[in-house]
Formats: structure tokens, sequence, C-alpha cells
């Protein structure tokens, strides 16, 4: 037979949103950043393996890739890490007016970035079908852009959404303050990106 | 009045609503609550209904019949090749069919079944294992069980249009590349490494989240039952190894669609790249599918035993351990391609390694049943079968963990017979064993014990039969994966004892799914708990209702139906008239939220009928990425974005 209930706590006054490791949908998050950080260092030990067999590095007859747009594209997103925190922080305090304010800025910087990073792509000095070096450098960049289209196409479904009565609700500010974390890791990890594209062909 | 004025009206309107909310409790239990209850959770009717389902309960049976089937469709095509090995220079298949069966055989069974099969088990007893009524985005978790049904259907479509992978299971580079296979059949098999890499990871963040956060109020992480402990660790195993295989088919795919030059050596590029970093999926893929079965196999020693696991904590440390050195061998598939010498050296001692947290498991178990009363009920024999079996094959894999042996033995049956001791043996045994043991749980019903005994015994000896002589075979220098044997090199004999060997195997097979059909209809009805088992799956009827639970169990000690005494402590107070689940902190799973559980919804599916035309279509034309992923994009915004937009008193998901 099924056990008979004995009644200890009640959790009806628990909240239904808690910020940071409390909410369900943060684990979500960490679990995706990390399958998307694995995606990255493995590319980027298929880089190493591949350099390895090299005498040097761009090989022989290619040149690195020219350093103009890759560190505008760096400088673009540091920067974008200033509204992020305003949105970040507004979130935390409810102020949705600024939410509301702040999200096309981003919205904007995504968009500016992806132009930059289509220069980017003219500049790397190489086509992906010329050799191994030159299919890996663009496989790594063409890896980083979808992970800024995917967080682009988000924070614009997630800003419709503020723009409405519901932005008010607790669990879309944990929604909000959580877009804005995943934004930091795009950018963070566009560092290592950055040194390796543009970098270790310098070395 | 401005929009903040209006807002805070609002608020207040909601604060005095949400005081209305009906809850259960002390005044709301028993039929009436369960009444309610039924009425919140099911979902909707008909085949829209069907197909927008969220309930884990579903969704973990479908992972589980659909991985069955793919087993039944895999093991056909081991007879079929066991028929062609029976005698030497036989015709009866010719090479390049025998090439897609074995393909189809080794892709079907790693893909197809074993790792969907132990994840959908998971999907399904895990929330009722830990005390709560779904798992974490259970969306999601629809979305992964279609994602790894198109991707099955893909693969075995394209084998009936005779367009079947035929590079082997692992596609080894330059075979694979565009040089080597033309047409689209290393493609389709690319493909399908994409949509089941999208599935398990889907499910592996479910699984992650759902047994951190969800615990029962009081199931410390120390109180955890080890079959959550052993998901937790392969969840975080598929995490951290599988897009190590979605990254190296990506890449292959590219080489043979866009020209660029991963794994062509004329431009610098190196196939054993391929090697690297699919082993590097493929070795832990190995222990993912392998520690699932070692939380079947503490389950049911701890059940059949009437006492709980001996030395718990070991048995957990063996867990992780295992799971944190499986990433450390992958090399050992690679002895044979020419490596440093302290390469050769690390990879075989980190091989040995592995054996030690293995061999602690085992004997936590052997203790346990030391020093319990055990019952050989079905479930049970499988367990010892396991032992058996398992220990014979993991010392195989001591013996080619050693590089001389293993340059030797590399490809041939030897290789063949040690990872069937090792799958089967460790992972097949225990699953036999499990679905007999959570079957009263799945259908209400139990299994024929007679008919399971004869099933088991069959299988077993079976088992042997067919896979000891293989030892022989391979160390005459019988290779894999070739469709034939010449006469008079002392192969006759062990291939005929293989080939009669595999038909009593696939005779007890279809003795299990005959029982399992069977009982379904005809099986003794099964109470609560009809093992007298001691973790909370037991704690609900048989099969659980949609809400699994009338009221969230607390737990108090790791065993909780044996301290029970025929009352359950419960906690109360979550809302009925809306789905919602009760969140607990990560260690001490101390209640921390409240957490609405999403309504059924269409948008799974739909989301993965979209992102499969995008993998499909993409295995003929790079622009299908760009194409395909607008309606994707549309499906996923859709599956996100709020059905209803006014507020809510407390939040729901519609």
């Amino acid at each position: 037979m099924i056990p008979a209930p004995r009644f200890t706590d009640d959790v009806a006054a628990l909240p239904t949103h808690k910020f940071g490791p409390s909410s369900l949908t943060w684990w979500g998050i960490i679990g995706f950043m990390i399958i998307e950080g694995v995606f990255f260092a493995l590319a980027f030990a298929a880089y190493f393996f591949l350099m390895g067999h090299e005498q040097g590095w761009p090989p022989e007859g290619r040149q690195a890739p020219n350093l103009l747009w890759g560190t505008l594209f760096l400088v673009v997103i540091l920067l974008s890490e200033i509204p992020n925190s305003m949105i970040k922080r507004a979130a935390k305090e409810r102020d949705v007016p600024t939410i509301r304010a702040l999200m096309p800025v981003i919205i904007g910087i995504g968009g500016v970035l992806l132009i930059i990073r289509g220069f980017e792509f003219k500049n790397l000095n190489c086509r992906w079908t010329d050799d191994a070096y030159s299919s890996i450098v663009w496989a790594i960049l063409f890896l980083h852009t979808t992970h800024i289209v995917t967080d682009w196409g988000d924070t614009i479904v997630l800003w419709a959404l503020m723009m409405t009565d519901v932005g008010w609700e607790g669990r879309r500010l944990v929604d909000t303050d959580e877009n804005c974390l995943y934004w930091r890791y795009v950018w963070l990890l566009w560092i290592p990106v950055y040194l390796l594209v543009y970098w270790v062909p310098r070395l | 009045m401005t929009e903040l004025e209006r807002v805070k009206e609002e608020d207040e309107r909601l604060a005095r609503e949400r005081k209305k909310i009906v809850r259960d409790g002390p005044k709301l239990t028993g039929a009436k609550l369960e009444a309610r209850l039924e009425r919140t959770w099911r979902r909707p009717p008909g085949i829209v209904g069907w197909l927008a389902t969220v309930d884990h309960k579903e969704i973990g049976r479908r992972y589980i019949v659909t991985a069955l089937l793919f087993l039944a469709a895999g093991g056909v095509l081991a007879l079929l090749m066991r028929l062609q090995l029976a005698r030497p220079d036989s015709n009866l298949i010719s090479a390049q069919r025998y090439n897609e069966l074995f393909t189809m055989h080794g892709s079907t069974m790693m893909f197809l079944f074993a790792v969907p099969v132990m994840e959908g088990v998971a999907v399904f007893i895990i929330p009722l294992m830990l005390g709560t009524r779904s798992t974490a985005f259970p969306r999601l978790n629809a979305f992964s069980y279609y994602m790894y049904l198109f991707g099955g259907l893909m693969l075995w479509i394209a084998f009936a249009l005779n367009i079947g992978p035929d590079i082997g299971w692992f596609a080894y580079t330059p075979l694979s590349g565009p040089q080597f296979s033309p047409g689209k059949r290393a493609d389709i098999w690319a493909q399908m490494i994409t949509f089941t890499e999208v599935s398990a990871l889907a499910a592996a963040v479910v699984l992650v989240c759902t047994i951190l956060k969800t615990r029962a109020p009081g199931m410390t992480l120390s109180r955890m039952p080890l079959f959550a402990w052993a998901m937790l660790v392969v969840a975080v195993m598929i995490i951290f190894s599988m897009p190590a295989v979605a990254l190296c088919s990506s890449m292959l795919i590219s080489d043979r669609l866009v020209g660029t030059n991963f794994y062509n050596a004329y431009e610098h590029g190196d196939a054993l790249l391929w090697q690297h970093l699919f082993w590097f999926f493929g070795h832990p893929e190995v222990y993912i599918i392998f520690l699932p079965a070692t939380g079947f196999v503490s389950v049911i020693t701890e059940t059949f035993c009437r006492r709980p696991i001996f030395a718990y904590p070991v048995v957990v440390l063996a867990l992780i351990s295992t799971g944190i050195l499986a990433f450390g061998l992958w090399v050992h598939h690679m002895f044979a391609t020419g490596l440093p010498r302290v390469g050769y050296s690390f990879y075989t001692s980190a091989s040995m390694t592995v054996a030690i947290p293995t061999g602690l498991q085992i004997f936590c178990w052997l203790a346990t049943i030391w020093d319990g009363r055990p019952r050989f009920q079905v479930p049970m024999l499988y367990v010892v079968g396991f032992i058996i079996t398992f220990v014979i094959g993991g010392l195989s894999g001591v013996i080619i963990a050693s590089v001389p042996l293993d340059l030797q033995l590399h490809d041939t049956y030897f290789i063949v017979a040690h990872f069937h001791y090792v799958l089967i043996g460790g992972a097949v045994f225990p699953l036999l064993g499990i679905l007999t043991y959570w079957y009263p749980k799945i259908t209400g019903r139990m299994m024929s014990e007679t008919l399971g005994k004869i099933g088991f015994w069959m299988l077993f000896l079976g088992f042997q039969l067919t896979f000891f002589p293989m030892h022989f075979s391979g160390l005459l220098g019988m290779p894999r994966r070739v469709y034939t044997y010449p006469a008079g090199l002392g192969l006759e004999l062990p291939n005929l004892l293989s080939t009669v060997g595999a038909f009593v195997v696939a005779t007890a097979v279809v003795l299990f799914v005959v029982n399992g059909l069977w009982s379904v209809y005809r099986g003794v009805p099964a109470p609560p708990n009809p093992w007298g088992a001691a973790s909370l799956e037991w704690a609900t009827i048989s099969p659980p209702p949609p809400y699994n639970f009338a009221h969230i169990p607390v737990v108090e000690t790791r065993t909780p139906l044996w301290d029970s005494a025929g009352e359950l402590p419960v906690v109360s107070g979550l809302r009925v008239d809306e789905k919602e689940i009760l969140l607990t902190t990560v260690v001490a799973a101390a209640p921390d939220l409240r957490e609405p559980v999403p309504a059924a919804s269409l948008w799974p599916f739909i989301a993965a009928c979209a992102v499969g035309v995008l993998f499909v279509s993409s295995i003929f034309s790079p622009w299908a990425v760009v194409f395909g992923a607008i309606p994707s994009a549309i499906a996923a915004a859709a599956w996100f974005w709020p059905k209803d937009l006014r507020r809510h008193p407390e939040p729901v998901i519609t």
C-alpha cells in the first residue's frame, strides 16, 4: 500500500523566482555554456594538432589574418558589457523601463558585430578550401558566429517579451538576468578565440 | 495613470488573488486531492495531445520502446552477419552488403539503442526516484526524444533505400572522406550523429538539472539513490564528450560538402585528427553506456538482498572517478596508429587504472550479496549474469590495455569478443534486469517469472556460446569487418558455435519481448511496491498517475520506504490548479522555490521537425544551414513565447 502522508512543512510561502543558482534555468544555461565551451576547446585542440604538423604558422605561403576588424570586434564586444551590466542590474531591481530602453542598444551592438564579422571573414587572408589551416580558422570563426547569432536571436525575442505586460513578472526578470549572464560568456569566449585566430599566427 | 502606477495596482490585485489559490495540505488530501491533480496534470486528449505531451513518463516510455525496436533491428543485422559467417567462403551476403550490415549494426546499437535506452529509463524513473512530478525542462525533454526518433528513422530509411552507410560505426577517415566514399552514404551516417548528439545533449542537461534541483526535500546528495548518482555522472560525461563527435562529424560533412581539408592529408590535414576527436567521445561513450547499468545493478542488489548497498560512499566515488578516468583513455583505441613511447605507457596505465574503481564497485555488490539475504528472482539473476560476464570482459580489457598484445589483437575477433562481453554483459544484462524490475512501475503489471527465468538462462548461456569462441577466432587471427574467411585455418568451429549461440540469444530476446507484451495484458496486477524496495518510485501506485505523488515526499534516510513504518513524511502547499513542482537546494535539498511546469505544447515537436529538415537537407546543400535556420528559429521562439500574455497571480508556463 502507499504509505499514509505525515505532514511536515508547508512550502506555500516559498517564492516562485530567485536570481542565480537557485533558479532552474540558471543551471540549464550553465549546462549549455559548458557544451559550447567544449566545442570551442576541441576546435582549439584541433587547431593546435594541425599546427604541430607544420614548420611555420601560418603555413608557408599564407599570411596571418589582418588585425583591424578582429580587434574592432574585440573593442565593440568589450564595450557592450556596459549596457549589459546596466540591464543586469535593472533586472535585479525590477527596473523594467530601463531594461526596455537598453535592450535595443545591445541588439544594435549585436547587429554591428555581425557586420564586423563579415569583414573579418573577408580579411582572414585565406579561403576555407585552401588547406587545413584555412579550414580550421574558418571553422572557429564560423562557430563563434553561430554563437553570436543565436544569442542575438534570443535577445530579440526576449526584448519583444519584455515590452509586454509579462515583462513585469519576476521570472521574466530572471530570464533577462540570465540572458545578460550568457552575453558575458559570449564576450569572454571571444578573447581566447581572438588571440588564437589573430595572434597565435603572429607568435 | 502612469505605467508604474498601473503596475503597482496590478501587483496588489495579483497579491490578493494569490491568497485564493488552492493548495494541497491536511485539508485537501486523499481522493479529493487526487481528482483535482489528475485534472491539472493530465495531457490534452487525441493525437495532438499525444504529440504535445511533456509527461516524463510518456516520453521515457517512448524512448524505451523506440530504443528496443532499434535493438531488435540491429539484432536482426547481427543474425544476418552470423549466417554469413557460419561457413567459410560463404556467398550468402556480398562484401558491400556486409560492410553496410556491420556499419548499421554498430551505429544502431551505439547511437540508437544503448545511449537512448539508458536516457529513456532515466527520464522515466529519475523524477519518481527523486520524489518529484516532472523533469526539469519537460519540453526540451520532448524535443530530445523527437530528435532521436528522426535521426534513427533517417538512418534506417536510407538503409532501406540502399544508401545506408558502409564505413563502420566509427567512420574512419580517409575511408569516409570524399575521395574514398563518394555518394551520400557517409553523410547519412554523419548526420545521424548530429541528430543523436543534439538529442543526447538536450537529455543530459534535462537530467543534470532534474537531479540537482528537483530532489525531494531532505534527499541530500549523500542520500540520493545510486542510480541517480550514476545518471548524474553520465549526464555530465555526455556534456563533456558528445560535442567531440558532433564536431568531428560536422568537419567530415564539411570536408565532403564544401571542400574543407580537415582530414585531407594532401592539403596538410590529418586523418588521425578524426581518430582523436572521435575517440575523445568514443571512449567516454562506453562508460556512458556502462555506468547507468552499474546504477541498475546497485538498485537491484539492494532490493533483492534486503540490505542497503555496502559502502555507499565508495560506490559513489567509484562512479565519479570512472567518469573522470574515462576521459584519459581514448588513445588506447589508437595504439596501432603509432604513438610516442610515453604515450603508450601513459594510456596503458590509465586503461589499467580504470579497473580499480570498477573493481571496487564489484566488491561492494559482492559484499552486499554476502551480507544480505538474496532472493534470486529474475532481476537478481541478471545481476549475477552481469557480474560473471562483465568480469570476464573486464579482464580481457586489462589484457589488451597492454600495447604489445593490443598490436597483435587489434582489429581481430578478440576485440569483438571483449567489447560484447563488456557491453552486453555490462549493460544489456543489467538493462533487461532493470526493465523486469521497473516493468510493474511502467505498466502496472508484473512480468512472468517463469518465462523470465527461462529467458535469462537462454540469454546467459547463448551469450557465452556466441562470444566466448570469438576469443579463439581472434587469437587465430580472424580480422573484424571482413565478410568471409577461407576454410582450413581452424576458424570453422568457433564461427559455427558463434552462429548457433547468436540464434539462442535471439530466441531469448524474443522470449523477453513475448513476456513483455503478454504481461501488459495478462500479467498479475502490481501493487505499489511489489519487490519491497526502499526508494521513492515505489511510494506511489503502479503505474503512477500523471502527477506522480499526491504530496511531495520528504526524505530522512537513504532508504526511505524501509525506514518509514507505514507513513511517509510529506510537505504540503503546492498548488493544485496549475502544474507546479518544488525545487530544492543542490547539496542539502532544502526547499528553495516553487516552480511552474510548462503546459503540453506542440512546439517541441514542430521545432524537431524544422531542425530535422535542416539537418537532412544540409546533407545536400550548405545553404540549407542558412534557410533551415529560419523555421527552426521561429519554432524555438514560439516554444518559448507565452501563449497567454496576461499576468497571473503566480507564474504559469503556457
